[in-house]
């Protein structure tokens, strides 16, 4: 079948200027939007007001169909471990008795903390959660990976803040509409987040993949820090992320840099608690020279 | 289901039909993002653009090029992408496809499945360029798996689109 030749002009001289209109409009269009688009990417503050607005209307569609969401992700997780359960099985046996031994170690450690903490007579401070709400949606279609919260600045979410689940960090807020938010999610390909090894306090970074894993990079050139199996936590470097959240855990150490998995599983939603943003304390001020 | 327009109401009613059933399904394909579905992958095709291919293919005369700022803008602003990116994408590709008209002789399903295939790989790949991946950690191996998904589901959505456009136009 050819086809259709409706778009021939004919000798008509208004709808030959009316299709020329049309692909002006189309091309000077285009220009602008991906002006747009990079001036976006340049200042992903900038437009704001549009997105968040779009985040509040969109939020109660995606709240709506939320019971949806245990058997989609229940569906995807049933097929997956077929396919893996024997591999899945290994790993989870080395992480079984790697959690053993780092629970022996935990132990010892309680007893010293609850020793060091009587001896200071320091009262911990629990008021660092803004908080807690759903996680109702992502961007299934997008290659980036934002989540949406059903919380936003009527109830306190101010963009940066961290974001952790039960077992660990999520991310951190990106926009925040009314009474939604958008999140960061740790495993987008432009979130980074300073970390430290769980076993030795060596300092690292996490970066995104974009498909639910991170890689994680030694800042300390040279040397194979990673051991398969290794607890990664936020180290609350540079701010924003407080210190001790866990982070992944290391699945295939590399040279000085691992590729990890999140602790906190972004594809069964719960509930995510978002935290204060997290400013390290200031250095004690120089001493007066005499 | 031989309606018959008899009279003028009936008939403004069937021609808004005809005009809005191709527009409110695109934009129903890109409001698929707000399934509540929370993934670590891209795993959802984008229903926006299959829509709109489907539609541009089996019609092209319901739509001029610029109609892609208005729908892009939409499907940016639901899908969490840089905000111009499909705007600028969707346009550009209904320009090149009215060029692509113009040049080809023949066509049949499977000339379109080919045209709607390269059109969705390099719209997923140039998408992912300009949502501000490129040289990071996430490599474009990240998008395959949808791009392989969306090329298989597009001739379903070609389906919908010619029942839906039997249903839009009153015999």
């Amino acid at each position: 079948m050819p086809p259709p030749r409706n778009r021939r002009p004919g000798f008509s001289r208004r709808i030959q200027f009316g299709l020329f209109i049309g692909y002006v409009v189309a091309i000077v269009g285009a220009v602008l939007s991906l002006g747009l688009a990079l001036i976006s990417r340049l200042d992903p503050a900038g437009f704001s007001m549009m997105r968040t607005g779009m985040i509040d209307i969109s939020a109660p569609i995606a709240a709506g169909g939320r019971a949806i969401i245990r058997s989609s992700g229940a569906v995807e997780h049933g097929v997956t471990d077929y396919f893996f359960a024997v591999s899945q099985n290994r790993v989870l046996l080395r992480e079984l008795a790697a959690a053993r031994r780092k629970l022996i170690e935990n132990r010892g450690l309680e007893r010293e903390n609850i020793r060091l903490r009587q001896a200071v007579s320091l009262i911990e401070a629990h008021d660092d959660v803004v908080v807690t709400a759903r996680l109702i949606g992502s961007t299934p279609t997008s290659t980036r990976r934002f989540a949406t919260l059903a919380a936003g600045a009527n109830q306190g979410v101010r963009p940066g803040q961290p974001v952790r689940a039960v077992d660990g960090l999520l991310g951190r807020v990106l926009q925040t509409g009314l009474n939604a938010s958008r999140i960061l999610m740790l495993t987008d390909g432009e979130s980074a987040v300073p970390v430290r090894l769980a076993r030795n306090g060596v300092p690292a970074l996490a970066r995104g993949h974009g498909d639910g894993t991170l890689t994680i990079h030694a800042l300390l050139p040279g040397g194979s820090p990673f051991r398969d199996g290794d607890v990664v936590l936020t180290s609350g470097t540079g701010g924003i992320y407080p210190p001790d959240i866990p982070v992944a855990i290391i699945s295939h150490p590399k040279g000085d840099s691992a590729a990890a998995w999140p602790l906190a599983d972004p594809d069964s939603p719960d509930f995510a608690i978002v935290l204060k943003d997290f400013e390290p304390p200031l250095p004690p001020p120089p001493e007066a020279q005499p | 289901m031989a309606r018959r327009i008899t009279s003028e109401r009936e008939f403004r009613v069937a021609l808004l039909r005809a005009r809005a059933v191709p527009i409110v399904t695109t934009m129903a394909g890109s409001a698929c993002a707000l399934l509540p579905i929370v993934t670590s992958w891209p795993a959802l095709p984008p229903l926006g653009l299959l829509m709109l291919l489907a539609w541009r293919l089996l019609r092209p005369e319901i739509w001029h090029a610029w109609i892609g700022l208005p729908l892009g803008l939409f499907d940016d602003l639901l899908s969490g992408q840089t905000p111009g990116t499909s705007m600028f994408l969707w346009t550009v590709i209904l320009i090149i496809l009215d060029f692509v008209d113009a040049q080809l002789l023949w066509r049949d399903y499977w000339i379109d499945w080919l045209i709607a295939t390269i059109a969705i790989i390099a719209g997923i790949s140039l998408g992912y360029w300009l949502s501000g991946l490129g040289g990071t950690e996430a490599s474009l191996l990240v998008a395959v798996p949808q791009m392989i998904l969306s090329v298989l589901s597009f001739p379903v959505t070609v389906r919908l689109c010619r029942l839906l456009d039997t249903w839009r136009l009153p015999s």
